[in-house]
């Protein structure tokens, strides 16, 4: 095993020393509370593959006419910053602007509706027909509507490649990425499949550089997140209450007995229902999304977190519905959480007030900005960076805008052992090759299929921890042979329809900054597309 | 010298002829032992049934009359009683009869079967299920990383290869993933860099910038990288020659066992190994001694008696492991099948096993002994289970950072080694 910070150290060592004599990165990072910029290649290299998926040919010319401080302030305002070629990029994508519930009429109905009449057939066919799916299991024959189900979440995985590779909004991209695994859902759990492309559209881009209070609890209420962590089935264990209802149901005739049956367990899949509490979203909230796991919890407050969200569900998770507070469910006793006196009989509004509790912590500050600081500095965050970016944190009520701005004017985002410190995870890769050499993608399909080879398959994250942000978890043997493997065929026009114009405008990305040894050795390759290939499969493109 | 002699003896890979053997072989080749002894290093070969496979007709409680009442048309019909019956183990259990394949075993006393044996969660999700048994943390999802790799940390190996541990399967399943290098691998045969005619120009040329590379992690990963790929160059599975007459199917399961078998004989470092098999998820005509569940166990049980004839007297330092998320209903459903349930039986076989025994406490199949009145109950946590094999089998002293959380303890291992 290596320690985690030698061969970061060593490596900034080595950048250092082929810096040396250029000037680049001089400066004690002790220094001045905010870095000046320079303007010269070095820094806007290491800008562009930090606040965004790396350089595309003419991007580092056009950061220095702009200037990186002009650039950086830009970036912290992806709203003023026009996009004109993204709706072209993602104009086939048909599914991509739909609701939860518009996505569930259109591909999970059928599949529910062939399901039921298949189960019927079944039973009265003889012993060879086949076995209900079900999608977890493997080696079954492709179905038809399962395939056009697949779509949704393809379509979403082309939408993420093909917005880091060619939106002007990096920074957004990056902190979408960030944020989206920060609270991870999977899209192989169920329903969810259906349910990410409006989580990471209406609850987690527009909120990245917001308050985190306002991302928390949009979080919270989605569907994606109720059932991704089992809340929605979460219930007073003396329940159901006999309350009157929160509000009308809206009625959708169409699989009536789906729907929460009167004074019945809640709005559960049957044989999975639980008879009770699940603490499952409480746990991962404080441990996960908020106070770390070391952030001053108990199991007691644990279950209580979990007390409070009783009754926080789904309208109808099959067909789409949205969020919905169920008091029949709801434990309505008092709550002790952290401390705070959460009084008995608030309904909704407990959940309401966990959610301030823990957005308000100096543990969730402090766990956010060490977070944000090893995505953006260094795998080993520098204690003085955390420090002010958990202060910042605090003092604008959890502005992330604030406490990204504060991260990246920092010296310590600009000095030499942050230089190519964060090994790039396969996305970054992928992402950064394709702007490297300036591809034109017809259709990003064939490059998901290459994320999962590369072992980082797009929204199918299985545990709530997200994707680890540390080079330990993306170098090892496999990984890097994928990854020269991936460089070749996308240097040579081998990924279907993704088009490499001029392979060798890659050359310009390393710029000088190699050994001597890939230097000599990409010089000796016979043809563009083998020169392209090992700069991409290069260990210095390996880095950021 | 020394790894000269071992390849030439096990001659599964030409690297001597090729005047080659990788750095670390060398180092293996120490590892395994001296040469003349037999000492060989602990190997686990983990064999995951996804989607739920329905342990009570798999190792059939034929004694039990409930069983029968609870599946009036797919129950697996008592022993001797005509085609498709159970084949007696102990009188009271039996194996379906497409196990015909490891009965053999079982005479021998190498294969061990530990039933009623789970989770104490109690998701009945797929995914859940899975999740926890490969995090071997039931009821805990934050945990990042599997236990296999944490075995893999608990245990460090000196002379460790890039084949210690290695996954028969496109990607790294979550048993394995964690800090401690594994390798997943579909075809081995297919490992390696990828530019046509000028794969060994490119790859000379890819090798040469990372052994240059001053970063120490790509530096070293990059290395074992391509010690790897000259290794597995050679490896061609469809020309591998099985011992012993191993007729393996040539079913996807089947050829992942196969080429387990092929790096194991190959001396390269090889400890745990993992495969998976899908296809279990019976909800709708199951079947009895023919049909769907019939037809997945015929290559489950071909593919792993294949296996273990090809690995021989191997399989004294080998076990191999089956399991899956949890177990089925007791009663059938309304479609000739079985919804998910509960309570699941293990497989362990393996030279060292005191195996011809179904271990763990009966719970019975009586409504009011199953769980939630509807599934076998769980009598043997399955931590219980991989915690024996890991301190017993594979030598771990203590495997409390194996499974957090969790009290491994030798009074609760169901005494599957001596």
């Amino acid at each position: 095993m290596q320690s985690p910070q030698s061969p970061v150290v060593r490596a900034a060592i080595a950048a250092a020393l082929v810096l040396a004599g250029t000037g680049w990165f001089g400066r004690s990072p002790a220094g001045a509370a905010a870095a000046a910029f320079s303007n010269d290649d070095k820094t806007i290299l290491h800008v562009l593959n930090r606040i965004g998926f790396g350089p595309r040919p003419g991007d580092v010319e056009r950061v220095k006419a702009l200037g990186l401080q002009r650039y950086i302030d830009e970036q912290l305002r992806p709203e003023r910053i026009a996009d004109p070629n993204m709706p072209a990029r993602l104009g086939a994508l048909a599914t991509l602007g739909l609701s939860n519930r518009e996505i569930a009429d259109t591909y999970e109905l059928p599949q529910l509706q062939a399901r039921q009449a298949h189960k019927k057939d079944a039973a009265q066919a003889g012993d060879n027909a086949p076995a209900a799916r079900d999608n977890v299991d493997k080696g079954r024959m492709p179905d038809p509507l399962q395939q056009k189900a697949n779509r949704v979440v393809v379509e979403l995985s082309d939408q993420k490649i093909l917005r880091a590779v060619y939106s002007e909004r990096q920074l957004q991209e990056v902190l979408t990425d960030f944020w989206f695994n920060h609270f991870n859902v999977d899209a192989r759990k169920g329903p969810d499949r259906f349910m990410l492309t409006e989580y990471e559209r209406e609850v987690i881009r527009p909120r990245v550089l917001g308050k985190f209070h306002d991302l928390l609890e949009a979080d919270a209420k989605s569907p994606a997140m109720l059932f991704y962590l089992d809340n929605w089935m979460s219930a007073d264990p003396n329940g159901p209450h006999k309350q009157p209802m929160a509000a009308p149901r809206v009625g959708r005739g169409r699989f009536g007995g789906l729907m929460f049956p009167p004074a019945a367990r809640p709005n559960a899949q049957g044989k999975n229902a639980p008879k009770g509490l699940n603490e499952n979203y409480g746990r991962e909230l404080m441990e996960l999304h908020t106070l770390g796991v070391d952030g001053g919890y108990t199991q007691k407050d644990v279950t209580e977190v979990a007390r409070a969200f009783t009754g926080w569900t789904i309208q109808n998770p099959r067909l789409g519905g949205g969020f919905r507070f169920e008091p029949r469910i709801h434990d309505e006793g008092q709550k002790i959480v952290l401390g705070h006196v959460i009084k008995a009989g608030g309904g909704e509004r407990d959940g309401e007030q966990v959610l301030d509790i823990l957005a308000k912590h100096p543990s969730t500050a402090r766990f956010i900005a060490t977070k944000l600081v090893r995505r953006f500095v260094s795998d080993t965050p520098p204690p003085t960076l955390v420090d002010r970016a958990a202060a910042r944190f605090r003092e604008t009520d959890g502005d992330l805008r604030e406490v990204m701005r504060t991260i990246l004017t920092s010296p310590e985002f600009f000095a030499p052992e942050a230089y190519r410190a964060k090994v790039k995870t396969p996305f970054e890769f992928v992402a950064s090759a394709l702007r490297a050499t300036g591809a034109d993608i017809q259709d990003a399909t064939p490059l998901v299929r290459e994320m999962q080879q590369l072992g980082q398959p797009l929204y199918m994250c299985q545990p709530p921890t997200g994707y680890k942000d540390t080079a330990d978890a993306w170098v090892n043997t496999g990984a890097l042979v994928n990854r020269m493997n991936f460089s070749l065929l996308l240097a040579s026009n081998k990924v279907p329809r993704v088009t490499v114009a001029d392979p060798s405008t890659v050359n310009t990305i390393l710029g000088d900054d190699v050994s001597e040894t890939t230097r000599s050795t990409i010089a000796k390759a016979t043809s563009a597309p083998q020169m392209a290939a090992l700069t991409l499969g290069a260990p210095e493109f390996q880095r950021r | 010298m020394l790894s000269r002699r071992i390849f030439l003896k096990n001659g599964a890979f030409a690297f001597v002829s090729l005047g080659f053997a990788p750095s670390f072989l060398a180092r293996t080749a120490f590892a395994q032992g001296r040469l003349g002894t037999t000492t060989r290093a602990k190997q686990l070969i983990a064999i995951f049934q996804r989607g739920a496979v329905d342990g009570l007709s798999v190792v059939v409680p034929h004694g039990e009359g409930e069983y029968y009442r609870a599946r009036p048309s797919i129950a697996i019909p008592r022993p001797n009683a005509g085609d498709g019956a159970a084949i007696d183990l102990d009188g009271f259990f039996g194996f379906n009869p497409r196990l015909q394949p490891l009965k053999a075993l079982w005479d021998r006393r190498e294969l061990a079967i530990v039933h009623a044996c789970g989770s104490p969660d109690s998701t009945r999700s797929h995914f859940d299920a899975q999740d926890y048994m490969e995090s071997g943390t039931p009821g805990v999802k934050s945990t990042s990383d599997g236990w296999l790799n944490r075995y893999l940390q608990a245990r460090k190996v000196e002379a460790a290869t890039p084949f210690r541990a290695v996954s028969l399967t496109s990607q790294l399943p979550r048993m394995l993933q964690g800090v401690a290098p594994a390798l997943a691998v579909n075809q081995i045969g297919q490992f390696g860099i990828r530019a046509g005619q000028a794969s060994d120009m490119v790859g000379a040329s890819f090798e040469a910038e990372y052994a240059a590379a001053a970063d120490h992690m790509l530096n070293g990963t990059g290395r074992e990288a391509f010690d790897a790929i000259k290794m597995l160059k050679v490896a061609d599975p469809s020309k591998y020659q099985p011992d012993n007459g191993a007729d393996y199917p040539r079913s996807p399961f089947g050829q992942a066992l196969k080429q387990i078998a092929q790096l194991t004989k190959s001396n390269v470092g090889l400890e745990v190994a993992f495969a998976d098999v899908g296809g279990w998820d019976t909800h709708v005509n199951q079947g009895a001694g023919q049909g769907q569940l019939a037809g997945r166990l015929d290559d489950f049980s071909r593919s792993i008696a294949a296996l273990v004839a090809d690995l021989g007297d191997r399989m004294g330092d080998t076990v191999v492991l089956t399991m899956s998320e949890f177990g089925r209903a007791v009663n059938e459903n309304g479609n000739r099948g079985t919804d998910h349930g509960h309570g699941n039986a293990m497989m362990v076989m393996g030279g060292g096993v005191r195996g011809g025994h179904v271990y763990g406490k009966w719970p019975g199949l009586s409504v009011d002994r199953r769980y939630d009145g509807r599934d076998l109950a769980v009598t043997t946590d399955f931590r219980d289970v991989f915690g024996e094999i890991v301190v017993r089998h594979l030598g771990v002293n203590d495997a409390r950072s194996i499974f957090p959380g969790y009290a491994v303890s030798p009074a609760k291992f169901p005494g599957l080694f001596a």
